[in-house]
């Protein structure tokens, strides 16, 4: 591999100001002219061999052709450093350690040079500390056992008296800390923020700020001297005060309101006003100045604390309503700077319980946003909008159409938020014409949105369509363009909604999925569309006689461009389509039992003597067929032509509508055994009775699935998704342990969990479900962003209750973990307890749906419910 | 909270590593690959933020170097903007016009003054010339150890 050339020149500084001042090189300069006079002087014995210097190393590395010679040379060096190391030289430690840094930085393995910084940092030269330091950064991280040797070389240097030398711990500290560390170095670093060195005072400030986010207990012992970080003129010092009450407040509500309620000049509130508009009136200060703005960094993170402490706080928002519009108004937005302090403040502004021309104004500084050519400020828009748009839908309405132009922006990042926002903006207006653009969108889009963006569609379709042809003609649209993303969920919900339709809809479907699947199959791009093909086989299956007869003449089949392009096809057409698709190698199985079974059920339906022998021919074909699922049908089905033909026409009778959200123990009784798992967890997707309900032969069989119980948790989210609008998280963490995958850890910390008391526990019982005499109760106890549930199921039932089963699931801008159940089996009056903890960032209301199993005088119960009636306040 | 932030070459070569939060160095290595590799195939009218596993991205490129810095949810994207600017300015100051052999020969040089401007994560000084002031002064100090280092050697201290 040869090194390509390098731009040897590049600046950010106007060429006048652009002189090579260099106070590193003088100092290097003196060091080499030394270095060779002691080498000259030096008698040879006292050094055996001078190692290559940093700079030769990398020269000679950056000479290296190929990747092997690059590998010899780094070997040879490696090789040489660890001799050195063991030869305990100390004299060139400190190069060596430089020269290690560098191969590191290149991939190389590095850490037999941990030790080496240890012993580095213990020296007393300040040169020796700082490359110590600096490979401690590199190398160690927090699971190395070192690390109680670096405590006590950072207490040493902590205490130091030199300000750079504490410098150096404090930064060492901060980006490395283990929360055992934290602990034994908090009090040291609470003493540093008590000095008078700025200096020192500002790091000190951060290293609290992050001992804090390891270990939260240790917050308490920091307030005292947090509170004077903000009467500092010391911008470094405002900056990093600022960060670490931020952090203690978004941490713990007690301290948001210890903070708010301190009285007199020390408020903070005004304290923070002051602060800001002293910076926007102060003018030119060179020091701070970036593009004729005011220190940014220090607005942006007082706009962010003020945001914190504004929010569900009247009184607090009330006194920073001013300032907000201040800096709103003021700001000057021709560089990036401006937009930087605007966005921090539109997000304020929305947070805090602000007047509403304030919001108006926030609204228009995003419209604005969304119109401006630099792609990065648009992204922002989108975002903010997307956060905004729960609190003020109509005036995000407003701009709805450049939300949808940005649908077809060649930048990923901007139409993945497009699509979002799209999706929080749908109502029952505008859904039309949002469909359209998003149908657009769907067949244009990257394979990974299609997943997303199609379930997302079919519940908007659900909940906003305007007739149900539409949402048919929408549904078919999804399968076509979505092809094999689509979410097994989809394929069942719609043919809950085609099977609940009237006659002539299911007729309608029935055309219109044949043209479709006509379509793929003479295309030949099935094997794509295998969602579209499985609603097609099933649909045509059980309607498959209307499609044929006579009366689909009567049935309008013009589209939306007003082309009517149906011809009713033959009924051997009809077979010879499936048979193409059934030999077919590429489909999948499942795919093929949902046309197998359909061409069954169509031997009944299509009435001429040659088609149902053909049918039977076909059928039969696949009593041999490779895969033992497809023969058994195969096998299954011939019998009904041979022994049991008096039960054909009753057996493959149309099944009786699919009723959405029917509860599954009043399903029909016929059913005797209890549905599989995931048809089970698909049923509490999308509320509607499994397709395995009922006679096994009347259904296509149950998709084969190697789905965990988690993946399928998943899934379930998907229903709650999408009624609020939030920030969505890339991926959705849910950890769901059942008892039979408890690891004794996992029991442990079921068991202790509960046991930490938070910071003053209010507890909120919220009833779940009572059932057969099980009553689920949920107790809530409240603390910042995280709550914890308890799941507490007690029975008053006269037998014991076993397979106790408790899942849940919240939807995606929540968190949830599960700790293992304390166990499976209800006696009689005895309790099950299971911990739940969920994080919510966004603090919207919990939303939460739960599902219980269980075995009752060996019957198999479901029981399933959406909670909703968390308190308000559960999470602040 | 910046989590980690990279310098890397148009060609991907990693100039720069400094990770804010504890990750095993094979993670790390898994990270730096992928990220880079995300970022490099990103074209120049794209925008500089990139939703990348549960980190926002923000990167910038100045002339054959690429910043990039990996930010939390809540963080301010343009603001990180500024800061990659402004270390940008730093180095510049530091070095005299600052090149990317500048950065590979001095590495250390440049992680000194990353130090001074962010501290575990968070921006810890916002003037310009306090961060100088502290390399220089540091500096300096190294530069007094290397000369009375050198006379001690030769006897004459």
């Amino acid at each position: 591999m040869a090194y390509p050339m390098y731009e040897v020149d590049w600046s950010v500084l106007p060429p006048e100001q652009n002189r090579r001042f260099n106070p590193a090189f003088n100092i290097a300069t003196i060091k080499q002219v030394v270095n060779e006079a002691i080498e000259r002087v030096a008698p040879v014995s006292v050094r055996m061999q001078t190692p290559t210097r940093l700079r030769d190393l990398i020269r000679q590395i950056r000479a290296a052709r190929t990747a092997a010679e690059e590998r010899s040379v780094v070997n040879k060096e490696c090789a040489y450093i660890r001799s050195t190391f063991r030869e305990e030289d100390s004299v060139w430690r400190c190069r060596n350690i430089a020269k290690l840094l560098y191969i590191h930085m290149l991939g190389y393995p590095a850490h037999f040079g941990q030790l080496e910084c240890l012993k580095l940092i213990a020296s007393p030269r300040f040169t020796d500390k700082r490359v110590g330091y600096l490979g401690a950064m590199l190398l160690l991280d927090e699971r190395q056992d070192v690390h109680l040797l670096i405590t006590n070389c950072l207490k040493n240097d902590l205490n130091s008296n030199t300000q750079f030398v504490v410098g150096l711990a404090l930064c060492t500290l901060g980006a490395i800390a283990s929360p055992e560390m934290a602990r034994d170095l908090a009090s040291e670093v609470e003493r540093l923020i008590k000095s008078p060195n700025a200096y020192i005072k500002k790091k000190a400030a951060l290293c609290a700020f992050r001992i804090i986010r390891r270990v939260p207990d240790l917050m308490e012992m920091f307030l005292p001297a947090t509170r004077s970080l903000l009467t500092e003129k010391n911008h470094g010092v405002l900056i990093t005060g600022v960060t670490l009450i931020t952090e203690m407040c978004e941490n713990s509500p007690d301290t948001l309101n210890h903070f708010k309620k301190e009285s007199g000049q020390r408020e903070i509130v005004p304290n923070l006003v002051r602060i800001l508009k002293n910076l926007i009136l102060a003018g030119y200060s060179p020091e701070h100045d970036v593009s004729g703005v005011s220190d940014p960094f220090l607005q942006v993170k007082i706009l962010r604390l003020l945001r914190i402490l504004g929010k569900n706080d009247a009184e607090a928002s009330e006194a920073m309503n001013d300032i907000l519009a201040q800096v709103a108004t003021n700001t000057e937005t021709s560089k990036n700077v401006g937009n930087t302090i605007l966005y921090e403040t539109v997000l304020s502004i929305m947070d805090i319980k602000s007047e509403s021309s304030l919001r108006v104004l926030a609204i228009n500084i995003l419209g604005r946003f969304l119109l401006n050519n630099d792609k990065n400020i648009r992204y922002v828009a989108l975002n903010t909008l997307l956060r905004t748009v729960h609190v003020d839908t109509s005036a995000v309405q407003r701009h709805r159409t450049t939300i949808l132009e940005c649908l077809k922006d060649p930048d990923v990042s901007i139409r993945r938020r497009a699509m979002e926002l799209s999706f929080a903006l749908i109502n029952s207006q505008n859904i039309r014409a949002m469909m359209k653009e998003l149908l657009l969108f769907l067949e244009r889009s990257d394979p990974e949105f299609k997943a997303h963006c199609s379930s997302a569609m079919v519940l908007a379709a659900e909940r906003y369509a305007p007739s149900s042809k539409w949402h048919l003609d929408t549904l078919f649209q999804v399968l076509l363009k979505a092809g094999n993303y689509l979410r097994d969920d989809t394929v069942s919900s719609t043919l809950q909604i085609v099977s609940a339709a009237p006659g002539e809809r299911q007729a309608y479907a029935a055309m219109r999925l044949w043209s479709s699947l006509e379509r793929s199959a003479v295309c030949a791009d099935a094997t794509e569309k295998q969602p579209l093909v499985q609603v097609a086989a099933w649909t045509i299956g059980e309607y498959g006689d209307m499609l044929v007869s006579e009366a689909s003449n009567a049935i309008s089949m013009v589209d939306d461009d007003g082309v009517d392009d149906f011809t009713r096809p033959s009924e051997e057409y009809v077979i010879d389509i499936y048979q193409k698709l059934l030999w077919s190698t590429q489909l999948s199985i499942t795919t093929k039992e949902y046309l197998l079974l359909s061409l069954a059920k169509l031997s009944t339906r299509l009435t001429t003597k040659p088609s149902q022998d053909k049918i039977r021919v076909i059928i039969d074909t696949f009593g041999s067929h490779i895969h033992i699922e497809l023969q058994q049908r195969g096998v299954e089905l011939s019998q009904l032509y041979k022994q049991y033909a008096h039960l054909r026409p009753a057996l493959l009778e149309r099944m009786p509508p699919m009723e959405a959200g029917a509860p599954e123990h009043d399903a029909e009784p016929e059913h005797d055994k209890p549905p599989p798992e995931q048809d089970a967890l698909l049923d509490l997707i999308i509320g509607s009775e499994p397709l395995s309900n009922g006679d096994m032969e009347h259904a296509p069989a149950p998709p084969t699935n190697n789905n965990s119980t988690t993946n399928d948790i998943l899934d379930l989210l998907s229903g709650l998704d999408l009624s609020t609008p939030s920030v969505p998280t890339p991926t959705t963490a849910v950890s769901v342990t059942n008892n039979n995958m408890a690891t004794p850890s996992l029991l442990l910390d079921g068991l202790f969990a509960p046991a930490q008391p938070p910071v003053q526990p209010q507890e909120t019982v919220v009833r779940a479900l009572e059932r057969n005499g099980v009553l689920v109760e949920l107790v809530a106890q409240r603390g910042g962003d995280t709550a914890a549930l308890t799941m507490r199921a007690r029975s008053s039932a006269s037998t014991t209750i076993t397979d106790f089963l408790f899942q849940a699931a919240v939807p995606r801008t929540f968190r949830l973990d599960m700790m293992s159940p304390s166990g499976t089996v209800l006696t009689p009056q005895g309790e099950i307890t299971q911990l739940l903890k969920i994080t919510n960032p966004s603090k919207t209301p919990l939303r939460l749906r739960i599902r219980v199993s269980y075995n009752i005088d060996g019957n198999p119960i479901l029981e399933q419910a959406e909670v909703n009636n968390f308190p308000p306040d559960l999470f602040n | 909270m910046m989590q980690f932030m990279l310098l890397f070459s148009r060609q991907g070569k990693l100039r720069l590593q400094k990770w804010y939060v504890a990750h095993p160095d094979k993670l790390k290595k898994k990270i730096t690959r992928e990220l880079i590799t995300t970022v490099l195939a990103r074209k120049p009218k794209m925008c500089s933020f990139l939703e990348w596993k549960d980190v926002k991205v923000v990167y910038k490129r100045y002339a054959s170097l690429y910043f990039c810095c990996a930010m939390e949810q809540e963080d301010n994207e343009l603001l990180t903007l500024e800061l990659i600017h402004r270390y940008v300015e730093l180095l510049d100051k530091y070095f005299g016009s600052v090149c990317e052999l500048d950065i590979i020969f001095n590495f250390e040089k440049a992680y000194f003054i990353l130090d001074e401007l962010v501290l575990g994560g968070e921006l810890q000084e916002t003037s310009k010339k306090n961060v100088l002031k502290a390399i220089a002064a540091q500096d300096l100090l190294q530069e007094d150890e290397a000369v009375d280092g050198a006379l001690r050697e030769v006897g004459l201290l």
